[in-house]
C-alpha cells in the first residue's frame, strides 16, 4: 500500500508542509502582511485582489486555504473597516482546531505596533512547528490537484496522458484527485457524464460545462469552434482537443462536481476523481483546488511555466523536451522522453506518481526552492451570472 | 532515427506522430506500455502532432483516441494514412472545415 509522510492536524487532515499562513482578507492590509511574513521562516502572505466587498466566493477560498492541512497555523491580518473582516475569515478556519489568530491594524494603532505582535506570534509558531514530526499515512488521506497551462502540441500527447496514468494509480491506491478548467471540457460533456458514478453527478457535469458554454456564447464566442491553429497543430475535432486536456485527470469514474460559487463551496467527500467548477486561468484554478483541500499539484505545460502556490507544492511536468532543456530551472519532470520512444507513457506515469509521493514526503519542487508563492482567487461577475440564470 | 508515433490508449485506432514523417517512410507506432505495435509505411507526409490510422477505418466508423470517440470517418482510411479534417468529422456536431466554424 502506498504511503506518504505528513503532519497530523487537529481535525484529522494531513499536511505535507508546515506553512504559517498570513491572510490579508482585504488588499489594504496585504503590504503589511507581506512585510510581516518576510520576517519569519515558513511564513507566507496571501490576499484576494477583489477590493472591499464581502464576496462569498472570495471568503470561501480564503477560508478554504486556511483549512488546507498544509497551513499549520493561520494569522488573519485585517485593516479594520473592510466588509470581509478578519473575524469572518478567522472564525471560518477555527473549526479545524489549528492555531488561528486575528490582528486588526486599526485596533492595534498602526502597522508598526501590529507588526511587532504579528512577528512574535509567527516566531512562536515557527519554533513550535519545527518540532512536529512526519508520520506515515495511507494515500486515502491524500488529495492531488491537476492543472495545465501554456499548453502546446506535446501536452495532449505526452504530459497530460502521463499525469493521467499517475492519477489512475493514485486513485487505485485509495487517493483523491481534483481537476478543473471546465472551459477545456467543452465537447466532452457526454464522455465525462458517462464516467459519473451517479445520475446526480452526471447532471452536475452537464450543468457545469453547459454554463461555461453559455458564458462564452453570451460574449459572442462559439466555444465549439476549432481554430485554424488547432487544426494545423493536428487536432481534428473539439472532442479531441478537450480529451487532450481532460486526460490529465486520468480515466477513473467521476465522483461528482465540486461547486465553487456563492452558495456552495464543496470539498471531496470520498476518495476518487472529482471535477471542480473552477476557471481556465492557471493560478486561480490551482488556488481553488488547493482551497478544496489538495495537498500537492501536478501542473503540465508545453511552453513552460514558473508557477508555485502559497501553500501547496506544484510539480511542473512538460511533454516538450526542448522546453525541458531550455527551462530546466523551472521544470520538475521531462515527459518528452515519450516522444522519442525512450520511455513509455506508463513508465513516465510511474515516475510522476513517485515524484508526487516524494514531494508529499517533503522534497521541495523547483518553484518552492525558488520561493514562488502564487495565489489568486477568481470571481465571476455575480450580475452576469444572475442574468444568465446561473444564480 | 526511426520516426515514431504514439498510441495513447490501447483502444485507439489512431496514433500521433512525434515528428514530421516524410512520404514513403516507415513509422514505429508505440503503445502506452512502450512496445512497438505496428510499423506502417506512410503514403503521404504527416506533420508533427498529427494523427495516422493504425487500422483500416471504414466510412461511418469511429475514430478512437484517448480511448474515446473523437470523430467519425467521412472517407475510407487505410492504415498509415493521415487522419485530419478531410477524412474525419465530429461525431457530435457538423464540422464545416477550417476557418468556417461549427453550427
Amino acid at each position: 500500500m502506498t504511503q506518504f509522510y505528513g503532519y497530523t492536524r487537529p481535525d484529522g487532515s494531513i499536511g505535507v508542509r508546515n506553512h504559517l499562513l498570513v491572510i490579508a482578507p482585504i488588499d489594504c492590509s496585504y503590504e503589511p502582511a507581506k512585510k510581516i511574513a518576510s520576517q519569519v521562516e515558513g511564513a507566507v502572505a496571501i490576499t484576494q485582489y477583489h477590493g472591499c466587498g464581502n464576496d462569498a466566493v472570495v471568503a470561501h477560498n480564503l477560508i478554504g486555504t486556511g483549512l488546507n492541512p498544509n497551513a499549520a497555523a493561520v494569522l488573519v491580518l485585517g485593516l479594520g473597516c473592510e466588509t470581509l473582516t478578519a473575524d469572518i475569515v478567522a472564525e471560518g478556519i477555527r473549526p479545524s482546531g489549528k492555531p488561528v489568530e486575528r490582528l486588526v491594524i486599526q485596533e492595534e494603532g498602526g502597522t508598526i505596533k501590529t507588526q511587532e505582535k504579528a512577528v512574535r506570534i509567527l516566531q512562536r509558531w515557527a519554533q513550535e512547528f519545527a518540532e512536529l514530526r512526519r508520520e506515515p499515512f495511507p494515500v486515502s488521506k491524500f488529495t492531488l490537484a491537476v492543472e495545465c497551462g501554456g499548453s502546446d502540441a506535446t501536452s495532449g500527447l505526452a504530459a497530460n496522458p502521463a499525469v493521467g496514468v499517475a492519477c489512475d494509480k493514485l486513485i487505485d491506491d485509495g487517493g483523491t484527485v481534483i481537476f478543473s478548467e471546465p472551459q477545456e471540457m467543452i465537447g466532452t460533456q457526454h464522455i465525462l457524464a458517462r464516467r459519473a458514478v451517479s445520475k446526480e453527478a452526471a447532471d452536475d457535469v452537464y450543468k457545469m460545462i453547459d454554463r461555461d458554454e453559455a458564458r462564452l456564447k453570451a460574449i459572442g464566442v462559439d466555444s465549439r469552434w476549432m481554430s485554424a491553429g488547432n487544426i494545423d497543430g493536428g487536432l481534428t475535432t473539439i472532442e479531441e482537443k478537450s480529451l487532450g486536456a481532460i486526460r490529465k485527470g486520468g480515466t477513473r469514474p467521476i465522483q461528482g462536481v465540486l461547486w465553487n460559487d456563492w452558495d456552495k463551496f464543496d470539498r471531496p467527500t470520498r476518495s476518487g476523481l472529482w471535477l471542480q467548477d473552477g476557471t481556465g486561468w492557471d493560478v486561480p484554478s490551482v488556488t481553488h483546488m488547493v482551497a478544496a483541500g489538495a495537498q500537492v499539484v501536478c501542473f503540465t505545460t508545453g511552453q513552460g511555466s514558473t508557477t508555485g502556490h502559497a501553500v501547496a507544492p506544484i510539480i511542473k511536468i512538460t511533454g516538450n523536451p526542448v522546453t525541458y532543456t531550455q527551462m530546466e530551472d523551472n521544470m520538475d519532470i521531462n515527459a518528452g522522453t515519450i516522444l522519442d520512444g525512450f520511455e513509455s507513457l506508463n513508465g513516465v506515469g510511474d515516475r510522476i506518481y513517485k515524484a508526487i509521493i516524494e514531494t508529499a514526503n517533503g522534497k521541495k519542487t523547483k518553484a518552492e526552492a525558488l520561493g514562488f508563492a502564487d495565489y489568486i482567487v477568481f470571481c465571476r461577475s455575480r450580475a452576469a451570472e444572475h442574468m444568465l440564470g446561473h444564480c | 532515427m526511426v520516426k515514431k508515433a504514439i498510441q495513447i490508449d490501447s483502444k485507439d485506432n489512431v496514433a500521433t506522430a512525434t515528428g514530421e514523417v516524410e512520404a514513403g517512410r516507415q513509422v514505429e507506432v508505440i503503445g502506452p506500455d512502450g512496445r512497438v505495435i505496428l510499423r506502417p509505411k506512410v503514403s503521404e507526409p504527416i506533420p508533427f502532432g498529427h494523427k495516422l490510422a493504425i487500422k483500416p477505418i471504414k466510412v461511418g466508423e469511429h475514430i478512437i483516441k484517448y480511448g474515446e470517440v473523437i470523430g467519425v470517418a467521412t472517407r475510407p482510411i487505410e492504415a498509415g494514412t493521415w487522419v485530419n479534417t478531410n477524412n474525419v468529422g465530429s461525431a457530435r456536431m457538423p464540422t464545416k472545415g477550417k476557418e468556417e466554424g461549427i453550427l
